[in-house]
Parts: structure tokens; C-alpha cells; sequence
């Protein structure tokens, strides 16, 4: 009786850990979305496709190039958002005063060309990353294993969204962005360059999602479809916290990871589902999000 | 009276089509065109964006297609509860996303779709990945056999012209001068009175029966209904076969989806079938960025600045 105590406890603790690492993910791109949003008022629907585009990056950089884990991580980052850079330059911006709908189906559009893409190179099925060297092996807790790579990843993402939440509400380049936010106009009447903060947002948001593709590459196996699957519930989730806050972003990310882990554990039939229906929830109880600001 | 010469031809266009092109693959179009109209009820009369109509064509579809295989009503009575169950759904849904506005109400409706997609595919009754295959047509009314390819498609001809008779109505009535009120302000149609929510509602309503009109009926035509209906990629193509017709126009959706169908029924069988996302992806980008008013747009405007 003892020991089916134990293993349940050791299956609720190994779902929780899941949920995490789920929910640090959800965390990072909904946040690269509630960036954003915030300047632009769009959502980027290849959100996803920058996503699989950075665990892809990775995984080429690292056959082709020799390019290890840890430089990936710095290199990748940068390569998804210099793709994300042009994207914006030459592709939203021309559409920038168009009713927003459009600028959501040219990145829809823009998602199904890379997702396109990449099925068409690599096939449909998944590939995988090596867990670096120094990132092997785990500890034993006392209800659980604990796999170095996936504390790793708890830790990491909390520490960029943490820190990317200090940028923008603590520094005075997050203080431009969030007066960028409030009224272009007049920052652009004090002499500050928005265009550029426009496109380094746009970059810097679609950077987060392929730093996500980097960390997810070890854990997930790397598919062309890695990126759809993960952004519609994304989409729920921000729907749930409201883009109205950068931190309400963070908390809701990592909160449904839980939410799903926990789902998982107990009636593992629903856990595809919880999370849309914690939205159906709140879309009842409080439409505007948990964390919402708007009427 | 110009209106009316254009839709007696076009009706005489589409009565004599089966003598040059394959009945099935008309049938298909008209199936589109009539899910595209539906969607573009809502999108171009009533400014909302639903990235969940897939949701109502696979449930026509399905509800359709367990009929046929399961009980023994004839395919006209199939087709409208097939119907009343994507309205029912449409009435659930509407009811959550009107809640929401703009960018929100496009993700909401992609969510709620999604749990539809989930729950047919863990539900048993529609066989997962497999889809219900084999559903008969039937016989209409039980006097008339389906199974000949061109008798189905006068029927399929039929239910499409109902449709569009339906919505072409409800966009002159004094209810879809509401909805175009609220689609250009709508704090004033709010301040005029109008319970905007409730508006939407039932527009939403609406669409989404008709989706599942086009679904039930798709599902006698191919005599299959499969997780593709339901899919994401199926409520971002309706949208792209609005956009290239022509977003607000009352025909525009009818060529978006001719054009769409034919594109991927030629590229499915060429070389470049392993393209057809990319292609797909790129007459959205482009669309978007030069295309924005659509083929009938684009007619539209060069009628008045030469006539």
C-alpha cells in the first residue's frame, strides 16, 4: 500500500516537473508575444514558426558547423531575430496602417511558408538533439529524478523572463518602449527614432521564440510542426492572462504549464484540452483576462 | 436589373458546367464557396475575424456523416441537423468570442476550434485519424439515388444557390445595415442603441450554420469526414479564399474558392504538390501586401474608373 503511495507520489512529481518545463515555454512565447503586442499591436502568428526556426538553426548549426549547444544559444537568438528584423522592415511595415487583420494574415501566411518550408526539407518526422555533456545525468530528489537538463531549463527561462521583465519596466530603453506604447506621436515628436524601436521590439520578441527553440531542441523532438502545435495554446494563454502585462504574461505561462501537468496526472483524457477550457472559464468570469487592463 | 442579368447567367453558367468539368470536383467548389460565404458573412459585413470556422464545416460534416452511416434518415434530413449542430455550436461559441474584440476574438475562436479538433479526435465515434469512410449519399427524400456523381451535383448546385440566397439577404436586410454600422464604428451603433453584442451574435450564429451546411454537404459529396475539416490549416484557407475574392463582396468568396480549389487540385497531382503550404503561405503574403480588396475588389474598382 506504501510503495502505490510512493509511485503515485512519484507520478504526480514527474507530471508537475512536465508541467514546468511546458509552462517555461509557454512563459517565453507568450511573453515575445505580449512584447509585441504592446508596441505593435499585432500578433505575430509565426510566433511558432520562430520557435521550430531556432531549434531547427540549432540543429543545422550543430551537423554543419560544429556550432555546440552553448554558442547556440547566444547564435541563435541572433539569427531568428535578425530574421524577425526583416520580416518587420519589409514586410509589416509597408502594411503598417491597414487595419491590423492584415498584418496577422501576412505573419499566418509568413508561418505557413516556413512551416511549408522546412516539412518539405526535412520531412514531417522528428529529429534530435543531443542534451550537452555537461548538462547529463540528474539528482535524485526524494520523491523524484530530477534531469539536470530539465532543472536547467526551469531555471534559465525564468531568469530571461525575469530579466526581460526588469528591462522593460525598470530601465530607460523599456521606458521609451512603454512610451512607445502609450503614444508614438509624441516620442517621435522628443526626437526618438520609433520606426527602429518598432523593428528592435519586433526583433527582440521573435528572439525570445528561437532562444525557446534552442532550449526546447534536447527536451522535444524537432519537427516542422513543433511551432503550430505549442502557439495555439499559447494563444489561449494569452487570451487568459490578457496582454495587457509583461509580468501577467510570465505568470500565466508558467501557471497553465502547472495547470496541464497537474491535468495530466489526474485525468490525463482532458490534459490536450485544460487549458482551452480555463479559457472558456475566464472568457465567462472575468473576458478581459486575469491580468487584462482593457474595458 | 444589371445585378439580376449577371446571376441568371451566372445560374445557366453553373447548369451547363457538368458537360465540361468533372461533377465531383464542381461540387467541391460550390462546397467552398458556400463555407467562404459563410465566413465572409462575418468577416465583410461584420469586421470580425473567426480563425475557428473549421470547427463548424467538420461538425456539419461529421454530425452529417454518423447519420448517414448510423441511423436511417434520408441525406436531406441529415444535412439539417448536421446544420442545426453547427449553429448550436455557433450559438455556444458566439456567445464567448463576442465577448472579445479584434486580434482577441481571432485567437479566442482559434482556441475554441482546437478543442473542437481534440475532442474529435479522442472522441470514438469518429475513428481518430481515420475519419468515417464509406458514408452513403443516400437517396433524397428517399425517391431520389445520389450516387450518380451529376445528380448530386444539381443538388449540391441547389443547396449552394439557397445559401447565398440566404446571405445575400441577410446583408440587404435592415439587420446587416446594423452589422456593416458596427463594423465602421462601433461606439456609435452602441450610442444609436443597438445592442452590438447581440449583433454579432447572431451574424456569428448564422455563419456558423451555413459553415455547417457547406460541411454536411461536403461530407455526402466525397462520402467521408476527416480530421482535415476540422484542422487549423482548413479555417486558414476559407479565410485565404476570402481575401483573394474579395473581403465584403457578396461574390468575391465564390471566386476565392474556385481559384483556391483549382489551384490545389492541380498542384496535388503535378510536381509540386509537396509546395502546396508554401504556395498557399505565398498568395497570402501577397494578397495581403498588393491584393488587399480581392478579385472582386479589384473589378469593382476598374468598372467605376472606366465606366
Amino acid at each position: 500500500m506504501a510503495s502505490l503511495f510512493d509511485i503515485n507520489l512519484f507520478a504526480l512529481f514527474g507530471q508537475l516537473l512536465v508541467g514546468l518545463i511546458n509552462g517555461s515555454f509557454y512563459a517565453l512565447l507568450s511573453l515575445g508575444l505580449a512584447i509585441i503586442f504592446g508596441l505593435l499591436k499585432i500578433i505575430n502568428f509565426a510566433q511558432g514558426a520562430m520557435y521550430m526556426l531556432g531549434a531547427f538553426v540549432a540543429l543545422l548549426a550543430l551537423k554543419f558547423m560544429g556550432v555546440n549547444y552553448w554558442f547556440a544559444l547566444i547564435l541563435v537568438p541572433l539569427t531568428v531575430g535578425l530574421v524577425g528584423v526583416l520580416m518587420e522592415r519589409f514586410l509589416i511595415r509597408p502594411i503598417a496602417n491597414e487595419d491590423h487583420l492584415y498584418s496577422l494574415l501576412l505573419t499566418f501566411g509568413l508561418a505557413l511558408i516556413i512551416q511549408g518550408s522546412f516539412t518539405h526539407m526535412f520531412g514531417s518526422s522528428g529529429l534530435s538533439y543531443a542534451v550537452p555533456e555537461a548538462l547529463k545525468g540528474g539528482t535524485k530528489l526524494p520523491f523524484m529524478y530530477l534531469p539536470n537538463y530539465r532543472a536547467w531549463i526551469i531555471i534559465v527561462s525564468v531568469i530571461v523572463c525575469a530579466g526581460t521583465w526588469w528591462m522593460i519596466e525598470k530601465t530607460n530603453l523599456g521606458a521609451y518602449l512603454r512610451a512607445g506604447t502609450e503614444n508614438p506621436q509624441l516620442m517621435q515628436a522628443f526626437g526618438i527614432n520609433v520606426p527602429l524601436i518598432v523593428t528592435l521590439t519586433f526583433g527582440f520578441g521573435v528572439a525570445l521564440a528561437g532562444f525557446a527553440g534552442v532550449m526546447a531542441a534536447p527536451v522535444y523532438s524537432v519537427s516542422p510542426d513543433m511551432g503550430s502545435n505549442i502557439l495555439i495554446v499559447v494563444f489561449a494563454i494569452v487570451v487568459i492572462g490578457g496582454m495587457g502585462s509583461i509580468g501577467g504574461a510570465i505568470i500565466t505561462g508558467l501557471g497553465m504549464g502547472v495547470v496541464e501537468g497537474l491535468t495530466k496526472y489526474f485525468y490525463p483524457e482532458a490534459s490536450n484540452t485544460v487549458i482551452f477550457l480555463v479559457m472558456v472559464i475566464v472568457l465567462l468570469l472575468k473576458p478581459a483576462g486575469l491580468f487584462g487592463k482593457e474595458a | 436589373m444589371n445585378n439580376m442579368k449577371i446571376n441568371l447567367f451566372l445560374l445557366a453558367l453553373a447548369l451547363i458546367a457538368p458537360t465540361v468539368l468533372y461533377p465531383v470536383f464542381l461540387a467541391k467548389v460550390l462546397c467552398f464557396a458556400l463555407f467562404a460565404c459563410a465566413f465572409n458573412l462575418l468577416l465583410g459585413f461584420a469586421g470580425l475575424l473567426s480563425f475557428g470556422h473549421a470547427a463548424f464545416l467538420g461538425t456539419g460534416g461529421y454530425v452529417t456523416g454518423y447519420l448517414m452511416v448510423n441511423s436511417g434518415l434520408t441525406p436531406e434530413l441529415a444535412i439539417i441537423v448536421g446544420t442545426l449542430a453547427g449553429a448550436l455550436l455557433g450559438a455556444v461559441f458566439g456567445k464567448l468570442a463576442v465577448k472579445r474584440e479584434g486580434i482577441y476574438f481571432a485567437m479566442v475562436t482559434l482556441a475554441l476550434a482546437q478543442l473542437v479538433f481534440f475532442f474529435y479526435l479522442q472522441a470514438p465515434f469518429t475513428n481518430g485519424e481515420d475519419g468515417l469512410q464509406g458514408v452513403p449519399r443516400g437517396a433524397l427524400f428517399g425517391l431520389i439515388d445520389l450516387s450518380d456523381n451529376l445528380v448530386m451535383y444539381y443538388f449540391v448546385l441547389t443547396i449552394f444557390i439557397a445559401g447565398y440566397w440566404l446571405i445575400n439577404r441577410t446583408v440587404h436586410s435592415p439587420f446587416g445595415q446594423v452589422l456593416k454600422a458596427i463594423r465602421e464604428n462601433e461606439d456609435r451603433a452602441t450610442s444609436l442603441g443597438y445592442d452590438v453584442n447581440q449583433y454579432k451574435w447572431l451574424a456569428f450564429v448564422i455563419s456558423a450554420a451555413l459553415a455547417a451546411l457547406a460541411g454536411s454537404t461536403k461530407t455526402l459529396v466525397f462520402e467521408l469526414a476527416s480530421l482535415t475539416d476540422v484542422h487549423w490549416h482548413m479555417s486558414g484557407e476559407v479565410i485565404l479564399m476570402t481575401l483573394v475574392g474579395g473581403v465584403g463582396t457578396i461574390f468575391g468568396p465564390v471566386l476565392g474558392a474556385g481559384f483556391i480549389v483549382t489551384m490545389q487540385n492541380y498542384l496535388s497531382g503535378g510536381e509540386l504538390g509537396n509546395y502546396i503550404h508554401i504556395i498557399m503561405g505565398a498568395v497570402f503574403v501577397v494578397c495581403v501586401l498588393s491584393f488587399r480588396s480581392g478579385i472582386v475588389g479589384q473589378l469593382m474598382k476598374f468598372k467605376r474608373n472606366n465606366f
